[in-house]
C-alpha cells in the first residue's frame, strides 16, 4: 500500500526529476517506508511505499528484468499467489515474492486485459519504454484512488490531488458544478472532482496515454440484468458464506500483522468472526466509542469481543476532538463532507498505526451489495404504501424507518405521512429511491452566494446524472436501481475514500474489504432482491449465512448506521469553537471567498450556537459549509505542497539512460 | 402574530433569505420549507413563545402548515387558555 504519482510530456518534452520529487513528497503519509522517483525522458514515475509484502525486496518503481516495463503501484492483488503459479508455468521468472512483480509480468503477458484476472484493490501505472505508452488502471469498486490532470502539455497522475497541485504550474480552481453536485448527492460524481480540470479515473476503468492522446475506457461495472432464480435461500446462503470465507482468507495475505475494525454492527462482526473461525491468523480488533450515547455502540462491541474472544482496543471519541482534527481530515479527503463521520476513523487509524499495525480488514460494502441501507427500506415502504395511498395500515410501517434518528421518531403521525407520501406516478422515476434525499440536501443551496449561483448557471446535477446511467438501468427493478446508485457513486466517492482510504492512509494504514471481493459482488448482484431484503428484514441472506457464527444480539439488532456528532463538534454547548471555524465562517472571509451568503451562514451559526439540537439539514449545512471553506483555504488560498513533506524517507532518484533508437 | 410567525419561519428555516416569495397561505410541506425536524422546531417555538401546550392530535398540517394556519391556531390556543368560549 502506497502512494503513486507521475508525469508524461505529451509532446515528448522531458520531465524535470525535481518536479516529480515534489509530487512524491506530498504523499509521505501513504508510504513512509521508502520514496523514489524514476525519470525516462518524457516519462516519470514516483512512488512512496508502505511495505506489506516482501518487505525487503519490493521497492518501486519496479521493472521487468529487461527493463522494458516499469510500474508504480498502490494496492494489493490478493490472488497473486495463484496468478504467479500460472505465469511460472508459462515461463515467467521472478526475483521477488511480492505482488507488484506478478502484476508487471501479467501485463507483459496479457496487456491491458490483465485487469480482468485481478482480484484486488489497485491503482497503478505501467510505462512501456519501447512503445512509449503509459497504461493506468483502477480497481473495480474504487477502493484505491487515482486522479489525473493536464497542465499545459503535460499529463499528470497521482493517488491524491495534492500531488498534482505540487507539480509547478497546475491551476487550482474550485469547480462550481462539483459544488452543486456535492450539495445534491453528498459528493462530486466521478470523473469530476471538486477542482476544475482535475479528474478521477472512475472505478472499473483503465486508461492509456500515448502519442499525445489520452483514452479512458470502462472494463467492469455492477450489473443487475439477470437473477439466478434457481437458487433457494439455503444454497444461496451456503454459497455466500463460502465466498466470504475465501475473500477473507486471501485478504489476510501479508508479511506484517493484520487487524480488524469491530464496530459492533453486523458486517464487521461477520468479518471478525470469519477470521477467528476459518483462519489461524492472530487477531487484534479496534473500535470507536462515543461519549454521546446516540452514536455509541460499545455495548454491542463488547458482546462481539466476548463472543469472539478477540484482543481488543478502542478510542473514546469526543465532539471537541472531532472539531480539533477536522482541518486535517479535509486535507486528506480533498473534498467537503456533510458529515463529520470520517474524523473518528482518522483518529482510529492513528491508534492502529501506533500499535504497529499497517493492515485492517473491515465490513465496508456489505450494506451496498447485500441490501442493508435504510434508503432501500424507505423506498420499499413508500412503494408499498403508494399503491394504496388511502390505506390506514400501510403507513404505520413508516415507524420502522430510521429507528436511531430521534427527530424522525418524534415526528407527529400526520407529518411522517406527509413527508413520505408517494403516488404511483412517481414509481416510474429511476431515482424514486434517492430523490427525497437529494431534494432534502438541495435545500442547502439556499446558502449559495449570488456569485456561486451565477457560476453554476443552468447546470442541473440530477438531470446530468439521468443522461449518464447505464443503458440497462431503466429495465432494472427499483431495488437494484437504488443499489446501483449507492454502489457506483456513494460507495467509492464517500465511504471508501473520504471515510475509507483517505482516513486510514492518513496514518499509513491500509484497509481491506472482503465484501468487496468482486466474486462476492457479482454473486450478490445475481441474487433476487427478496433474498437481500426479505420484506423489511435487511441483509436477510447474510444473517442467514452467518447464523451461529456471531452473537445473537448482534445478528438481531436494529441496524444503526455509523454516525458521529456533527455541528456540535464546532459549536458545542461549552462554547469552545475552534479558531479556524470562527475565521473561515466570518462574514468578511465568506464574502471574499464568494461561495456562501454571509448573512445566511451567520444565522445558521447563531442557531447552532443557541444550543438546541439541530435537525439533519442544519447539521449537514454547518458541516458542509465549513468543510468547503476549509477545502478552499487549504487547497486554493494557502496550498503548500510541503505541508507534511518531512514525513518519510528522502526521495531516491533514478534516471534511465537515453536509448540510442530514440 | 402573523408577522411574528413569518419572522420565525424566515429566520429559522430560510436563514433570512426573505427574497424568496413566501405567501401567508403557502404550504410549508409542499414548498419544502419545513423538513422532518422543522415541524419539531415550529412546535417548540409555539410552546415557548406563547406558553401554550399542544396535544398530539393537534399536530396536523391543518393547524401547522402555513403562516396563516399557524397564526390562527395560536390565536385559538390563546383564547382557549384565556377561557374564551370557542
Amino acid at each position: 500500500m502506497c502512494g503513486i504519482a507521475g508525469a508524461l510530456g505529451l509532446s515528448g518534452q522531458p520531465i524535470n526529476p525535481d518536479h516529480v520529487e515534489r509530487m512524491v513528497r506530498t504523499l509521505g503519509h501513504r508510504g513512509p517506508d521508502d520514496r523514489s522517483a524514476l525519470v525516462d525522458g518524457e516519462a516519470a514515475l514516483g512512488h512512496t511505499r508502505l511495505s506489506i509484502i516482501d518487505v525487503a525486496n519490493g521497492q518501486q518503481p519496479m521493472s521487468t528484468a529487461d527493463e522494458r516495463y516499469w510500474i508504480t503501484y498502490n494496492g494489493e492483488i490478493f490472488n497473486y499467489v495463484e496468478l504467479k503459479d500460472a505465469l511460472l508455468a508459462k515461463g515467467h521468472r521472478f526475483t521477488t515474492t511480492c505482488d507488484t512483480e506478478v502484476l508487471l509480468h501479467l501485463y507483459q503477458e496479457y496487456g491491458a486485459d490483465c485487469v480482468h484476472r485481478l482480484n484486488g484493490q489497485w491503482s497503478f501505472a505501467i510505462w512501456d519504454t519501447h512503445r512509449r505508452e503509459l497504461f493506468l488502471s483502477r480497481d473495480r469498486m474504487g477502493v484505491r484512488p487515482l486522479f489525473y490532470t493536464k497542465s499545459g502539455n503535460t499529463f499528470l497522475f497521482a493517488s491524491e490531488i495534492k500531488a498534482l497541485f505540487a507539480f509547478p504550474g497546475v491551476d487550482r480552481r474550485l469547480d462550481a458544478q462539483a459544488v452543486d453536485q456535492f450539495f445534491t448527492f453528498w459528493t462530486a460524481l466521478s470523473p469530476r472532482t471538486m477542482f476544475e480540470g482535475v479528474f478521477e479515473l472512475p472505478p472499473g476503468h483503465s486508461m492509456t496515454v500515448a502519442g499525445g492522446q489520452i483514452r479512458t475506457y470502462e472494463y467492469w461495472r455492477p450489473r443487475y440484468d439477470t437473477f439466478d432464480s434457481t437458487l433457494d435461500a439455503d444454497s444461496a446462503a451456503e454459497r455466500l458464506l463460502e465466498l466470504l470465507v475465501d475473500a477473507t482468507r486471501i485478504r489476510l495475505r501479508a508479511d506484517v500483522p493484520v487487524g480488524a475494525y469491530l464496530s459492533g454492527g453486523l458486517d464487521s462482526t461477520v468479518i471478525t468472526a470469519l477470521i477467528k473461525r476459518f483462519t489461524t491468523t492472530p487477531l487484534r480488533t479496534f473500535s470507536v466509542g462515543f461519549e454521546d450515547p446516540q452514536f455509541d455502540e460499545s455495548s454491542f462491541q463488547e458482546s462481539a469481543i466476548r463472543y469472539l474472544d478477540t484482543d481488543h482496543e478502542s478510542i473514546r471519541c469526543t465532539a471537541s476532538e472531532i472539531g480539533r482534527v477536522f482541518p486535517d481530515v479535509i486535507w486528506h479527503t480533498e473534498k467537503p463532507v456533510l458529515r463529520t463521520a470520517p474524523a473518528p476513523m482518522f483518529l482510529l487509524s492513528r491508534l492502529v498505526r501506533d500499535r504497529g499495525f499497517k493492515v485492517v480488514l473491515t465490513g465496508e460494502g456489505s450494506d451496498e451489495i447485500l441490501g442493508g441501507y435504510d434508503i432501500f427500506k424507505e423506498a420499499k415502504i413508500r412503494r408499498f404504501w403508494g399503491v394504496r395511498p388511502d390505506s390506514k395500515l400501510r403507513p404505520i410501517l413508516l415507524r420502522r424507518l430510521y429507528p436511531y434518528m430521534k427527530n424522525i421518531q418524534a415526528q407527529p403521525e400526520a407529518y411522517l405521512r406527509a413527508f413520505f407520501r408517494t403516488s404511483p406516478e412517481d414509481f416510474a422515476d429511476p431515482f424514486f429511491s434517492h430523490l427525497p434525499r437529494w431534494e432534502l440536501t438541495s435545500k442547502l443551496k439556499l446558502f449559495y452566494s449570488p456569485e456561486l449561483r451565477a457560476r453554476i448557471g443552468a447546470f442541473d446535477p440530477v438531470h446530468e446524472l439521468r443522461t449518464k446511467l447505464p443503458e440497462s438501468f431503466a429495465a432494472w427493478d427499483g431495488f437494484s436501481q437504488a443499489q446501483y446508485l449507492e454502489t457506483a457513486h456513494l460507495l467509492p466517492a464517500y465511504i471508501l475514500s473520504s471515510q475509507g482510504d483517505r482516513m486510514s492512509m492518513g496514518h499509513s494504514v491500509e484497509g481491506r474489504f472482503p465484501f468487496l471481493d468482486y466474486r462476492v459482488v457479482e454473486f450478490a448482484s445475481s441474487l433476487p432482491p427478496h433474498l437481500k431484503m426479505k420484506v423489511l428484514n435487511e441483509k436477510y441472506l447474510l444473517k442467514r449465512a452467518v447464523d451461529g457464527l456471531i452473537p445473537p444480539n448482534v445478528q438481531k439488532r436494529k441496524k444503526q448506521p455509523y454516525r458521529a456528532p456533527d455541528a456540535v463538534s464546532f459549536f458545542g454547548p461549552n462554547g469552545n469553537t475552534p479558531e479556524y471555524a470562527l475565521e473561515l465562517l466570518a462574514p468578511e472571509r465568506l464574502q471574499e471567498d464568494g461561495l456562501f451568503n454571509p448573512a445566511a451562514v451567520n444565522r445558521l451559526v447563531t442557531k447552532a450556537r443557541a444550543g438546541q439540537e439541530l435537525g439533519v439539514k442544519d447539521n449537514m449545512g454547518v458541516t458542509g459549509i465549513l468543510s468547503t471553506q476549509l477545502l478552499v483555504d487549504q487547497f486554493i488560498r494557502n496550498f503548500r505542497y510541503d505541508h507534511n513533506a518531512e514525513r518519510g524517507t528522502p526521495v531516491r532518484h533514478r534516471q534511465l539512460p537515453v536509448r540510442a533508437e530514440r | 402574530m402573523q408577522n411574528e410567525v413569518r419572522q420565525f419561519v424566515i429566520d429559522n428555516f430560510l436563514f433570512g433569505q426573505s427574497d424568496r416569495q413566501l405567501d401567508d397561505s403557502d404550504s410549508f410541506l409542499e414548498s419544502g420549507i419545513i423538513d422532518s425536524t422543522g415541524v419539531l422546531e415550529l412546535i417548540a417555538f409555539i410552546e415557548t413563545k406563547y406558553q401554550v401546550s399542544i396535544a398530539d392530535d393537534e399536530l396536523v398540517p391543518a393547524n401547522l402548515d402555513s403562516i396563516e394556519r399557524v397564526s390562527a391556531f395560536i390565536e385559538r390556543k390563546l383564547q382557549a387558555k384565556a377561557g374564551v368560549p370557542q
